[in-house]
């Protein structure tokens, strides 16, 4: 009986190269940060990537809406560079808000300070979608 | 700014918890039935925490 099982041999093992992860699996999670949502457009996620993209750009709507601050990039205070991390996390909504200037200079009522927040959060919840649409390009996630 | 909003305390509250559950649902569960319980979990879990913060709030300021 011939034996079927193949050998390998260590050259011919070190030969083959690792699964490498698809051009998804980066273009995902980047193009999910620029713009909310798109990463799992892209990935013909509609219904999830429609609900993402209202729910972020909502946020950021009713956030300024309510006077919030844009923070800018800065080395003062711990929660103004914080606060300049989580606005980063929205894209193209805080380029927008940067080059054209939107927002408030100084929080002065208390409804834009959850305007601030609104931003924020806003920035956050777009890094955990852009986190999740990675899941979804490596396989992790259906 | 054009748009200008002025929402009460419970309207922002809800609001947000509206937005973020709706996201939380999205991004920690993996099938439709999953991420509708889960949004609505934590939509619930954000309302019933705020009326209880509002209360003891109000418990410390009287």
């Amino acid at each position: 009986m011939a034996d079927t099982q193949t050998t390998t041999s260590p050259s011919q093992a070190a030969a083959v190269p690792a699964a490498a992860p698809s051009a998804m699996a980066f273009v995902a999670p980047a193009v999910a940060w620029f713009i909310p949502g798109a990463g799992h457009l892209i990935q013909k996620r509609w219904l999830r990537g429609l609900l993402l993209l209202i729910c972020v750009v909502a946020m950021f709507v009713f956030g300024l809406a309510m006077d919030g601050k844009i923070y800018k990039s800065n080395t003062g205070d711990l929660l103004d560079i914080l606060g300049f991390i989580s606005d980063l996390g929205t894209g193209v909504l805080y380029i927008l808000g940067r080059t054209l200037d939107w927002g408030a200079n100084a929080i002065v009522i208390a409804t834009a300070d959850y305007g601030t927040k609104f931003i924020a959060v806003a920035g956050l919840l777009n890094i955990i979608a852009a986190v999740d649409a990675y899941h979804i390009a490596i396989g992790k996630k259906p | 700014m054009i748009l200008a909003l002025e929402l009460s305390h419970f309207s922002a509250a809800f609001l947000f918890a509206l937005f973020s559950s709706t996201v939380f649902g999205i991004c920690f569960r993996n099938n439709s039935r999953e991420m509708l319980r889960y949004g609505a979990y934590c939509f619930g879990v954000f309302m019933v925490g705020m009326w209880i913060a509002g209360w003891v709030m109000w418990l410390i300021h009287h």
